[in-house]
């Protein structure tokens, strides 16, 4: 087990690396003039010179990438662009808001969504299968600002139960932020919920068809006791790899869904910084994304080696 | 219905006492009744899904649209006329008419060209590097295999929207670039899915028959064993369109997609967004549209995989 | 509801306890499936009684419904099953019909399933113990503790080495005739007055098999329960089994004692299949096999004559008027066959064989055709990670065989999994490549891998795979396969070579229509016939048979074995045939080569090698297979364990860790020196062979070791 958790860390290590190389190389190396897009086309040669050696733009790539991936790692992410300011303050306290957010989120789909997929997967083939099937089916492909919008059009407009918008104060708490917070969690949250119940009924309906739930029939075992002691421990391990991989969907969904709220969020954050073409900004916060659904990935492959035996005790 | 096989040459052969072997024939007579295969057994698997139908249809009517949609709209879709800006679906408007007095539903019609063209070309490029590299990579193995998956991964790592917006951050957002994205985004998991196939087939028997035969490594490759990885990377293409759309759509909304005045959906809802209180159907109608065709293209994509695979169960 | 046979019912059971009831009693059973085709008439009125300590054997080849009657007797059925007519009742209690709720009292307590998949029967995820205990505690009423107590002496009776740890374990920790074990133990928990056995041993090895079969034969003896033991293999039925029951095509054709039927069946299916077995004490070499033509039907409406007609080679006008019902012709014995009286018996007809076979007298040359000299396979396994401290593992598939094949004759190797000889045939051919040794094919010295190879060279050499299903491209006509070895191979043009293709299919016995069927259309059967043409296309002097019949019914083994002695009769064709089956290997064989891990442990013509002295392996392999003969007392040489990962370094003789005649800490340490016993015979080992042979001689009467 060990051995198992030292390799999958060792790949982690490396895909973030990896990661990490694509976001530089995607934001500061690609063809497309920095300096003329943050000083205006009208700046002169000189200044434009200056901002480039003051960004580091004029060294090889290789070193350029060696000492952002340095200053990165040890905690300093340069300084915006547009508000001159340190860049890591500002991302850490919008990650704080999207985490509020996203645990939020997180707690009204994952049971809920294993849930539909387990009741699913028990009825399978019957109506109430079908419609939830269906159902998932259909929100899988509904992009978040659509159904942003129904929502807000329901919830807000119609019945006036909540609030449209969800422009917290920066540093407000969870309390004071939650009544907001519940619109936009159920938008980011549809998505991922379809996936989840979609993947939880697949290998919920994978489990029931093996011998071993037959030899556990064959012995008497009530509905019950089958389904929890035979069923449900082997269907867990694939669902805890489909809640991780929904952090995923989660976290892609935030970004519309933030800016449809206009919530201070990472999202939100991210738009603001691409508008800006502010670089330090841009790389930081999709660093911060990156590292959130691989490290979720991490967890998952770990929790999912301690649940299952035959990695457990190999 | 297939009858009882019984060969109309009855067994007179056997003499008395033993039972030598004489005709061969014989045991081919069982095998009467040949079931249903091929296209007629999709079709009647098809058949027996309604949502797989609805889905179907739906998908094809837009691509009807998508194909000579421009012809039979009924208004250009740049037209402005700002006299009836903002008017409420009408006999005239069936949509209503946007702030700048453009037609919705002509809009609407013309974006869905546009929505296939931006995501049909990206999905099939990556179908086709995705396919060869998976191909290539899962048959060849070794380091080739290993530095294409790990590559493949760190793309994987990402979601969608974030690396498509982290790539379109400094090239801009042109078509082009847009095509581009979409194929970079899709082509691993299009690999993967080809890959897994590849890993599967080519250890199956016909594979090495066909090595013994001397066969060109290009002629296993593309005439043995990609048939057998057509059903699954057909399902999987049919997914990523209908993901390119919601991307695409996404993009557009966020304003880095398509940029105006094309008719994108996505632009569209989000140009609608100011007016929701007093001109819902400007955001609506469009909204409606991407909601029917991703999800008719769903309903369409999953009907696929349990025809085409009865044995498997859908996992997205 | 048909009325039951009155014959079936009381006096065919004859030795039973007294008047005691039976203990499962089915009347009139028909069971239809819903399938794409239309409704499947799987079962079709049976009846048949077990009664307390008894067994009665269910025999059939696929398809010919004898599962899908002990699934609907227990009331398992699939989905599209259904139960048209009849009755089940186990104790006097009805089953058919009834709730699920009231059939989960009686599933573990009074009725109990063994099935055929002991690797993936148990729960992964729960420790043996406890999947153990849940039926004590579920039907016995024992708590927690209790029913873990009981569930160890569960496993003490099915004589489970150290029943303490294995409690603790998970089932991917344990092998699979471990497993088996422990599903039986789990079936016996409540003593059942109904166990059911469906093919339990099909998926092990033969060496384990035999164990397995000790078990329950040793069980049998102390338990009350009924048995009902489902197969397709004679020989296990001969084992275990007071009663037979011979499916055919859904029907129940004739039912009798065990010795009764053996002696002198009284259906000409049962004869067949009888005189179909390979039999290893009896069989000759030369002669062909007495065969069934044509395969089981899938019957989709009520036949109106007697279902085995088209293929019986003692029907007449009257078998086609109407269909026959069970008759009883002697007492405990019922057949609904109307020409009983004139069958012959199994001996009359073996001897009817022996008259009709034929001379082997090829001209032999006795040139080598293939010789493989000290071959070494092996594979680096894949990193285990960047942080093993072990060096770089090897998997050591073939150490150091030698063979050599003659032309016109057939060398058998024999060896059960792991053994290495399928590695072993991949890296001959090519496919895999040949890490050290020689191999040369007519004098050639071959390249290690097949892309590196002469088209002459691939054209002197083929092979037939072992699953017919997977060696022919699912998406291309069959007839493809054929006619691409002709053009690459032959050197014919495409047109040519499709011509050919047709022609090659006639020759071996299948319509030319089929060339363009695809793979799926054809049965398992035809599907190897179209691989057989594929190799023999382009003239080879060489074909490899990989198990070429495993995955095949026994009747239609037999005819695909006379194929490829027709075939080599004919064009003189060199085979390397490779089979776990002993009965197989010693029909078609003049040589034989026995593997055990990868390493040769006997070899010479197979006359020699299956008389003693064998190597303590041989000898193994010989007494575990069940021979289809109830008065055949074998010594039984019984192997533990399972066999050796390939993964694992070893000294000395591969087989010291299991070897029932080990000598002592020679075999452990040095390696056994390869001695000649008479002629060619060569066996490896450091008992000489003249101390085997007056170990062994015995062995065919049943004497001790």
């Amino acid at each position: 087990m060990t051995v198992f958790v030292l390799k999958r860390l060792a790949t982690t290590c490396l895909t973030l690396l990896l990661a990490s190389l694509l976001v530089f190389f995607a934001t500061q190396l690609l063809p497309g003039d920095v300096t003329t897009m943050v000083l205006g086309r009208w700046a002169s040669e000189q200044s434009k010179t200056e901002l480039r050696h003051e960004l580091g733009l004029d060294r090889s790539p290789i070193v350029q990438y060696g000492t952002w991936l340095q200053k990165y790692v040890t905690g300093d992410w340069g300084n915006s662009i547009s508000s001159m300011s340190a860049v890591r303050p500002v991302v850490l306290q919008s990650l704080r808001n999207s985490l509020m957010l996203a645990l939020v989120a997180y707690a009204f789909y994952v049971p809920l969504g294993v849930t539909l997929g387990l009741v699913a997967a028990l009825r399978r083939e019957r109506s109430l299968d079908h419609g939830i099937s269906v159902g998932s089916l259909a929100f899988i492909g509904l992009p978040e600002f659509v159904s942003a919008i129904v929502l807000i059009a329901i919830f807000s407009l119609k019945l006036g139960l909540l609030p449209a918008q969800s422009s917290i104060q920066m540093n407000a708490s969870f309390v004071e932020a939650f009544p907001m917070l519940i619109l936009p969690a159920v938008t980011v949250s549809l998505v991922a919920l379809a996936h989840v119940v979609r993947m939880t009924r697949a290998s919920t309906v994978g489990v029931l068809t093996q011998d071993y739930v037959m030899t556990a029939t064959l012995k008497g075992l009530g509905p019950r006791r089958l389904l929890v002691s035979h069923v449900l421990r082997n269907s867990l391990l694939p669902t805890v790899t489909v809640v991780a991989m929904s952090v995923g969907w989660l976290v892609g969904g935030l970004i519309v869904t933030e800016s449809v709220y206009s919530y201070p969020g990472l999202g939100r954050l991210l738009l603001f910084a691409i508008q800006h073409r502010d670089l330090p900004l841009i790389q930081a916060t999709a660093m911060i994304m990156v590292l959130f659904v691989i490290g979720a990935n991490f967890c998952a492959d770990i929790v999912y080696a301690w649940l299952n035996p035959r990695i457990r005790y190999s | 219905m297939s009858s009882s096989s019984e060969p109309v040459v009855a067994a007179s052969t056997g003499a008395q006492g033993s039972l030598s072997s004489t005709s061969m024939q014989h045991e081919l007579a069982a095998l009467d009744a040949r079931p249903a295969h091929g296209w007629r057994l999709y079709w009647r698997r098809m058949r027996s899904r309604p949502a797989t139908l609805v889905g179907t249809g739906i998908f094809c009517v837009f691509l009807l649209l998508a194909v000579i949609g421009p012809y039979i709209a009924p208004y250009d879709y740049a037209a402005q006329n700002l006299s009836e800006a903002l008017a409420p679906p009408s006999m005239s408007h069936p949509f209503g008419t946007d702030r700048f007095g453009r037609d919705i539903m002509s809009r609407i019609i013309v974006g869905t060209r546009q929505v296939f063209l931006l995501g049909g070309t990206g999905t099939a490029l990556a179908a086709m590097l995705g396919a060869s590299i998976g191909l290539f990579s899962a048959y060849k193995g070794g380091w080739l295999d290993e530095g294409a998956m790990r590559i493949f991964d760190v793309i994987l790592a990402f979601p969608s929207l974030l690396l498509a917006l982290v790539l379109l951050s400094t090239v801009g957002s042109s078509n082009m670039n847009l095509v581009a994205v979409t194929a970079i985004i899709y082509t691993p998991m299009i690999a993967r899915v080809v890959r897994s196939v590849v890993l599967d087939v080519k250890t199956r028997e016909f594979v090495q028959a066909a090595r013994m035969r001397g066969e060109r490594r290009s002629y296993i490759l593309f005439r043995e064993i990609l048939p057998n990885a057509a059903p699954p990377l057909l399902v999987e293409v049919s997914m990523r369109f209908s993901y390119s759309i919601f991307l695409i759509a996404s993009l557009g909304f966020l304003g880095l997609g398509v940029q105006p005045p094309s008719p994108d959906w996505g632009l569209q809802i989000n140009e609608g967004r100011d007016f929701f209180s007093i001109a819902p159907w400007v955001l609506l109608f469009p909204a409606c549209t991407i909601a029917l065709l991703v999800i008719a293209t769903n309903l369409m994509t999953d009907g696929l995989r349990t025809v085409i695979q009865p044995g498997g169960e859908s996992t997205t | 509801m048909n009325s039951p046979n009155p014959a079936t019912r009381s006096r065919g059971t004859a030795e039973a306890e007294g008047t005691a009831p039976p203990v499962l009693e089915v009347e009139g059973l028909s069971v239809d499936y819903a399938t794409e085709g239309g409704r499947l008439l799987a079962v079709r009125d049976v009846s048949l009684s077990v009664f307390r300590h008894q067994s009665l054997g269910l025999v059939g080849e696929s398809g010919s419904g004898k599962s899908t009657l002990a699934m609907a007797a227990i009331g398992f059925l699939s989905a599209n099953g259904r139960v048209r007519d009849g009755s089940v009742r186990l104790n006097g209690t009805e089953l058919i019909g009834m709730p699920k709720k009231r059939m989960r009292q009686i599933w573990g307590a009074q009725l109990a399933v063994v099935s055929q998949h002991p690797l993936s029967a148990l729960n992964p995820s729960m420790t043996i113990g406890k999947q153990l205990a849940e039926v004590g505690q579920l039907h016995l009423g024992l708590s927690g503790k209790a029913s873990l107590e009981h569930a160890k002496s569960m496993l003490d009776k099915v004589a489970m080495p150290d029943p303490e740890s294995v409690m603790r374990r998970y089932p991917h920790q344990l092998s699979g005739g471990m497993r088996q074990r422990c599903c039986i133990a789990m079936a016996l928990t409540a003593s059942p007055s109904l166990l059911v056995l469906d093919e339990p041993t099909t998926a092990l090895d033969v060496t384990t098999q035999a164990v397995v079969l000790d078990l329950i034969a040793d069980l049998k003896t102390d338990m009350d329960s009924a048995i009902v033991y489902i197969t397709h293999d004679l020989g296990v039925v001969a084992r275990i089994c007071d009663r037979v029951g011979v499916m055919y095509a859904g029907e129940l054709v004739e039912q009798g004692a065990l010795t009764d039927l053996f002696r002198q069946p009284q259906h000409p299916y049962t004869l067949a299949l009888l005189g179909c077995v390979p039999d290893r004490q009896r069989s000759l070499r030369n002669c062909r096999l007495a065969t069934i033509p044509g395969s089981i039907p899938h019957l989709y409406q009520e036949p109106q004559q007697c279902v085995f007609t088209p293929r019986c080679g003692f029907s007449s006008v009257e078998c086609a008027d109407a269909h026959p019902r069970l008759a009883e012709t002697n007492p405990g014995h019922t057949t609904s066959c109307l020409h009983w009286q004139i069958l012959p018996s199994p001996n009359e007809c073996l001897i009817q064989q022996e008259e009709d076979s034929r001379e082997c007298g090829l001209a032999t040359s006795g040139d080598a055709v293939l010789e493989a000299d000290n071959v070494y396979v092996r594979f680096k396994s894949h990193a285990k990670s960047p942080f093993a401290r072990r060096g770089k593992q090897w998997v050591r598939a073939v150490e150091g065989v030698s063979i050599e094949a003659t032309r016109g004759r057939t060398l058998g190797v024999v060896g059960e999994s792991g053994s290495g000889k399928t590695t072993l045939a991949s890296a001959l051919c090519g496919l895999v490549e040949v890490s050290s040794g020689s191999v040369r094919l007519l004098d050639e010295e071959l390249a290690p891998s097949v892309a590196h190879r002469s088209r002459g060279q691939l054209r002197r050499m083929q092979m037939v795979f072992q699953n017919p299903e997977a060696s022919l491209n699912p998406t291309r006509p069959i007839g493809h396969a054929v006619s691409r070895s002709l053009q690459l191979l032959g050197g014919l043009s495409r047109r040519q070579a499709e011509e050919q293709a047709r022609h090659l299919l006639t020759s071996v016995s299948l319509p030319a229509e089929y060339y363009g069927r695809r793979p799926h259309e054809l049965s398992g059967g035809e599907q190897q016939r179209v691989a057989i043409a594929r190799a023999f296309s382009a003239a080879p002097d060489l074909v490899f048979c990989d198990e070429p019949l495993s995955s095949l019914d026994v009747s239609i083994q037999g005819s695909l074995m006379n194929l490829l002695t027709d075939l080599q009769l004919e064009r003189g064709t060199s085979y390397v045939f490779i089979s776990h089956d002993l009965s197989a290997v010693q029909h078609l064989s003049h040589h034989i080569l026995v593997l055990y891990a990868g390493v040769l442990m006997e070899t010479g013509p197979t006359e020699s090698v299956l008389e003693p002295p064998f190597h303590p392996y041989t000898e193994a392999l010989l007494s575990a297979v069940p021979i289809a003969d109830p008065d055949f007392e074998g010594a039984p040489i019984r192997l533990e364990g399972s066999v050796p990962s390939a993964l694992e370094d070893w000294t000395g003789c591969r087989f010291h860790s299991r070897c029932p005649r080990r000598i002592g800490d020679i075999c452990i340490e040095e390696r056994p020196p390869l001695n000649r016993a008479e002629g060619e015979h060569w066996i490896k080992c450091h008992w000489s062979p003249a101390a085997l042979l007056e170990r062994q001689q015995n062995f065919w009467k049943g004497g001790e070791q």
